[in-house]
């Protein structure tokens, strides 16, 4: 982990329950990822990475416990002002009436943060930095999952966050583009030193990027620690999530 | 229902306090002005030609026949701005660009884009509703006015080349003139930008509502044009017991 930097910010969650209609989906999670760090909950589908992440970033409010960004409560007035957070969402939520280039400048503009001219060299930087130079003027719905991928993850740049959330960074992506674009999460950490906090199902990704690993299995955390305790775990549900093959013979 | 009326009214009110913002939002209901008036103004105006032909065409023989052809001009003239112009021309508008409005924020909150905004720190009732609650109030007055003017023309056509009608323009336009004040054309301005307030602060909230995918969104756009439409048939009664009061 790099030395820790001065524009990220820590994230701590305590006590976290949630249920929808009655049924809980996140029962009780407590977990504390510090600043500049790569966090990565994995866990299957369905077990609350994404509504934990909704709650990191204030999309949804606990029925118990609280989120804490920077040591203050996320619901707080005035939080989402002083902590510039961004999440890169699954399906990357490019709004699609808008070019490529409007997308990724939208929160300067919006916030009038820059003039005109300044937000296009903006948004020509950050496109260049994650290889999609040149496509300011495209649609959302003329681009392949990938790039929307690329455009979100650059229009999360353009806010300078101090936290990062990714959902599902590489779902939907043949190998070679999983690899680039857990290569840029990498790579954005080192250069913006913000904390990141990735959403997977994907082991590769993970174990590849994780400073620190945390699984999630049916709304509780199981474990957390570094690539190398996970492994090292003797939890049969972790192991045999970590170790799970596709084979005719596996009687699962 | 009672959960939705006060939704709708906690949205109606967001959106007062984002007024100061229009200045800041001045493209968006532009855009929103050019979409509303490209997508209804020929559709309104037809409208409008045949309601004022068949207002004549039910009233016309019957005033002829009492020897009241001389009050067809004022009948239509009357009916058309103060009941009938901003009463079709909302439904038009309900239909048009309300389902519009709920389907394409409908389709932003399924897609995950309104959460996009909110982590960016951006108002979706700033950066949606307002535009659009804006725009429809600016346009429909005035689809409204164009509706008063080309509805008197149709009722005048009839009155003109019905042959159980058959009074001179000059005729139909002097009584219309005598019967229909400035005042009454107001009266009917007054209803439509009611009427536009509820269909944009129905649909917006509809759409914000949807819930699911492709069968939310067109659940969202049905409850988005039926509740406008029964909300503008209601409020017209009340409104205009209310207005006949500056009478």
């Amino acid at each position: 982990m790099p030395e820790k930097p001065s524009s990220s910010v820590s994230v701590e969650v305590r006590g976290l329950h949630k249920s929808f209609r009655g049924q809980p989906v996140l029962k009780g999670i407590n977990l504390q990822v510090d600043q500049g760090e790569i966090f990565v909950v994995m866990g299957p589908s369905g077990s609350g990475k994404t509504v934990l992440l909704k709650h990191i970033i204030g999309l949804e409010k606990p029925d118990e416990g609280e989120i804490l960004i920077g040591g203050e409560p996320v619901h707080a007035e005035g939080v989402m002002d002083r902590h510039r957070m961004a999440m890169v969402f699954q399906s990357g939520a490019l709004l699609n009436s808008l070019t490529v280039g409007e997308n990724v400048g939208l929160y300067l503009a919006e916030h009038r943060l820059k003039p005109d001219s300044e937000i296009a060299t903006v948004v020509a930087e950050k496109l260049a930095l994650v290889g999609l130079e040149g496509l300011e003027d495209r649609y959302p719905g003329e681009l392949s999952g990938g790039m929307k991928k690329r455009v979100a993850i650059a229009r999360a740049l353009v806010i300078e966050p101090e936290l990062i959330l990714y959902d599902e960074p590489t779902s939907e992506l043949d190998p070679l583009m999983a690899i680039t674009v857990g290569e840029e999460i990498v790579k954005l950490r080192e250069t913006t030193h913000a904390t990141s906090i990735v959403v997977t199902h994907d082991r590769d990704l993970g174990f590849g990027i994780a400073d620190r690993i945390a699984l999630m299995w049916e709304g509780e955390i199981l474990f957390i620690g570094t690539p190398g305790d996970v492994r090292k775990n003797s939890n049969p549900l972790l192991q045999e999530f970590i170790t799970a093959e596709f084979g005719l013979t596996n009687k699962r | 229902m009672f959960q939705s009326i006060g939704e709708l009214i906690v949205l109606f009110w967001k959106t007062i306090l984002a007024l100061p913002f229009t200045w800041r939002q001045r493209r968006k209901v532009f855009d929103q002005l050019f979409e509303i008036g490209n997508a209804s103004l020929l559709m309104a105006c037809i409208l409008a030609m045949f309601i004022g032909g068949v207002v004549a065409l039910q009233t016309g023989p019957v005033l002829v026949e009492r020897g009241l052809a001389s009050a067809v001009g004022g009948l239509v003239g009357l009916s058309i701005c103060k009941e009938l112009a901003p009463v079709m021309m909302s439904i038009l508008i309900a239909g048009r660009i309300g389902s519009a409005m709920a389907a394409e924020i409908g389709s932003m909150r399924a897609y995950q884009e309104i959460d996009a905004l909110k982590t960016m720190n951006i108002n979706p009732v700033h950066y949606l509703v307002l535009p659009r609650v804006l725009a429809i109030s600016l346009a429909l007055p005035v689809l409204v006015i164009f509706a008063i003017v080309v509805g008197w023309l149709g009722g005048g056509f009839v009155s003109v080349f019905n042959h159980e009608i058959a009074i001179t323009f000059q005729a139909y336009f002097n009584n219309l003139r005598s019967v229909v004040g400035l005042d009454d054309v107001f009266n009917g301005l007054i209803k439509s930008f009611v009427f536009a307030v509820v269909i944009g602060t129905v649909s917006c909230h509809q759409g914000l509502q949807t819930i699911g995918g492709p069968r939310g969104i067109g659940r969202s756009v049905t409850k988005a044009v039926v509740n406008s439409i029964v909300m503008i048939l209601i409020l017209d009664y009340f409104l205009t017991r209310f207005l006949l009061y500056f009478d």
